[in-house]
């Protein structure tokens, strides 16, 4: 038996992640053949056998990293191990085979790997024979065998000197899914009755794997790209933030009348309609400079703090989201945000984004209020410390400061902020400070 | 050159370089619009379907080399070293370094201040790519190799940025540098056997591109 061990594949480097099986056990492997994959920062190396043999076991799964000289796998060198084993003299045409005389071609599928020709390490061990009690086996078989899960005991050969043929496993496959597509028996309530009398099995009393059966309950269909990248993101990020949220009540309505008061000269004059998510943008932009721990990030123990306020806004998408990045938001007026979002936002319908486009955002805005939804906790947008999650503005009555009861447009507007780095006093100021630009706006020019 | 004719003739260069028929070769090239995925990268990182990538002209290449998802196209300059590590160093992560250290050299030609980035393989300026490598080795001979973005069209790298996640990338020409394609791979050569030892000497193969072999 040899070791296969984790190699050393420079001087500084102390383990190594192992990627790839390029064989399975009870696979023949030759001395230098690749056998795995390892993998070290962006550098893929196939790792060679060190001997030839059948390969036992793998001790390492795909995936893992383990330290240098960690055995992954033993090799078996006199190649005499199991079924697996035995075969390979028997096939080789060159060699003289003990057996009756190989089954004719025919029996062999012509996609078949073509026989390998290197003479077997040793003659044919007359003494394998008894030792195996299914006989030789065609790799064809063996194949079947380990894609179909059989327990090649159950079947009976029918081939020369009982040999078991593919005919023979076609035949035990057939019988098997006639078996299993018997409607099961109503699930008993306690004492099972006594098994149906199956067909007569093909060997005695060995259950076979438990049958796959899928009914028809559900459907399956990949994800796409995007989608399975935008669920690996939020993964990532709950897994890398620890997220809070709070969520502050924002009385909208001198922002409401505003708007009212501008919104149809800008859609004569811009084109584009005036919404509220640029005044909150430019709420958020003010907010974000005077408490700039929620426009930074972390890397390892540092805070990096970013000079550059560019706030990304959610925008969704047919099947996803994308978060198209306004760059230096903190110096635009509300009509270049206003501009801004609908360009990014109908780009992001088309697809028409540049990369630098989606890049680079310092702090994320997700108005899920335009959906009816009154307040939410959304995943922070890694590498970023904070979200502000903006919900519908509604009419609401509020009770004012001289105890009357007036209609207000009222909208819940939350920060779901990195408590690593942030705690909840900070994250309330913020939200102060973006009520306060909000309630109180005062900029009639846009 | 085409990513698929590059691809058989690096393993072409690999076979004959494993069974030492060949001294060290590098060669280097240009290809046409080509996104390519190493063996341990996840597809989703493929932003674009392939009918989307067809559409755009742009092919798709699943390979054996390190490394996660890469675009190469015009204006790129593509390297791949088949260098026998046995006879420098056995050392990968050294190779790579050595890798990065030629770019940077060459990138500091041309007032470049390129450099490393801590966890990330490849050559940045200022957080941003400049040089992407993903490197394949089999018995201690290397593959693949690396792609400076000289004039690239950046804009092609949407395909493979998904969402915002990943860094973002840039160009010597984004970075203000006009250098004539001749003279960085002149540039390249020469940082190549500085930080190898080793000669170098020109062998054309077609127009505008060439092997370059060592000795």
């Amino acid at each position: 038996m040899v070791d296969v061990v984790m190699p050393q594949m420079g001087e500084s480097i102390v383990e190594g992640t192992l990627t790839r099986w390029l064989k399975k056990p009870g696979d023949r492997v030759e001395r230098d053949e690749p056998l795995f994959e390892i993998s070290t920062d962006k550098v893929d190396t196939e790792i060679p056998a060190p001997a030839a043999g059948i390969l036992k076991e793998t001790l390492v799964e795909e995936g893992k990293t383990v330290a240098i000289n960690t055995v992954v796998a033993r090799i078996d060198e006199t190649g005499d191990g199991t079924g697996a084993a035995a075969a390979p003299p028997a096939e080789a045409p060159a060699a003289p085979a003990p057996a009756p005389p190989a089954p004719p071609a025919a029996e062999r599928p012509p996609e078949q790997p073509p026989v390998r020709t290197e003479p077997a390490p040793v003659a044919p061990p007359p003494a394998a024979a008894p030792e195996e009690p299914i006989g030789p086996l065609s790799p064809l078989v063996r194949r079947m065998a380990r894609e179909h899960n059989i327990d090649l005991r159950q079947i009976k050969g029918t081939g020369a000197g009982g040999r078991i043929t593919r005919q023979d496993v076609e035949n035990y496959l057939a019988q098997r899914e006639a078996r299993e597509a018997r409607p099961a028996p109503p699930p008993p309530a306690a004492a099972p009755p006594t098994p149906a009398p199956a067909p007569p099995p093909a060997a005695p009393e060995i259950a076979p794997p438990p049958p796959r059966v899928e009914a028809a309950k559900t459907r399956v269909e990949p994800m796409s790209i995007m989608r399975s990248k935008i669920a690996e993101h939020m993964v990532l990020s709950k897994r890398t933030s620890a997220h809070v949220t709070t969520v502050h009540k924002i009385d909208m309505t001198r922002v409401a009348r505003i708007r009212a008061r501008h919104k149809e000269e800008v859609k004569a004059r811009y084109g584009y309609s005036l919404t509220y998510l640029p005044f909150i943008t430019r709420a958020a932009a003010e907010a974000l400079r005077a408490f700039p721990l929620c426009n930074a990030s972390v890397e390892g123990n540092n805070i990096i703090y970013h000079n550059e306020i560019n706030i990304g806004i959610a925008v969704a998408l047919e099947n996803g989201l994308i978060v198209p990045v306004i760059r230096n938001a903190d110096e635009k007026n509300v009509l270049g945000l206003q501009r801004a979002i609908a360009d990014l936002a109908a780009r992001a319908r088309s697809r028409q984004l540049k990369p630098d486009e989606v890049q680079g955002g310092t702090f994320s805005i997700t108005n899920f209020g335009s959906f009816g939804s009154l307040f939410g906790t959304p995943i922070i947008n890694q590498p970023q410390v904070a979200i502000l999650g903006v919900g519908a503005v509604e009419k609401t009555p509020v009770v004012t400061e001289d105890d009357a009861i007036a209609i207000r447009e009222i909208s819940l507007i939350g920060l779901t902020f990195d408590h690593r780095l942030i705690d909840g006093a900070y994250a309330d100021q913020f939200m102060q400070k973006v009520k306060s630009i909000l309630q109180n706006w005062s900029e009639e020019i846009l | 050159m085409e990513y698929g004719r590059a691809l058989e003739l690096q393993r072409a260069l690999v076979e004959k370089r494993k069974r030492g028929e060949i001294p060290d070769q590098l060669l280097i090239v240009e290809h046409p619009h080509v996104i390519t995925l190493g063996r341990n990268g996840k597809p989703s990182n493929l932003l674009a379907s392939e009918e989307v990538l067809r559409r755009a002209g742009i092919s798709f290449f699943p390979i054996e080399r390190g490394g996660d998802i890469t675009y190469h196209g015009p204006g790129q300059i593509v390297g791949y070293p088949i260098f026998d590590l046995r006879e420098w160093k056995r050392d990968v992560v050294a190779y790579v370094r050595t890798l990065e250290e030629v770019i940077i050299g060459a990138l500091s030609d041309f007032g470049i201040a390129a450099g490393r980035l801590e966890g990330f393989t490849g050559c940045w300026v200022d957080g941003r790519k400049i040089a992407a490598i993903g490197v394949h080795i089999s018995r201690w001979v290397t593959s693949h190799g690396f792609a400076l973005n000289v004039t690239t069209d950046l804009s092609y790298f949407q395909y493979i940025v998904p969402c915002g996640l990943t860094k973002p990338v840039t160009s010597m020409a984004e970075l203000g540098v006009a250098a004539p394609r001749a003279e960085v791979i002149e540039s390249l050569t020469r940082h190549f056997a500085l930080n190898f030892g080793i000669e170098i000497v020109k062998r054309e193969i077609e127009t505008e591109e060439a092997v370059w072999s060592m000795s």
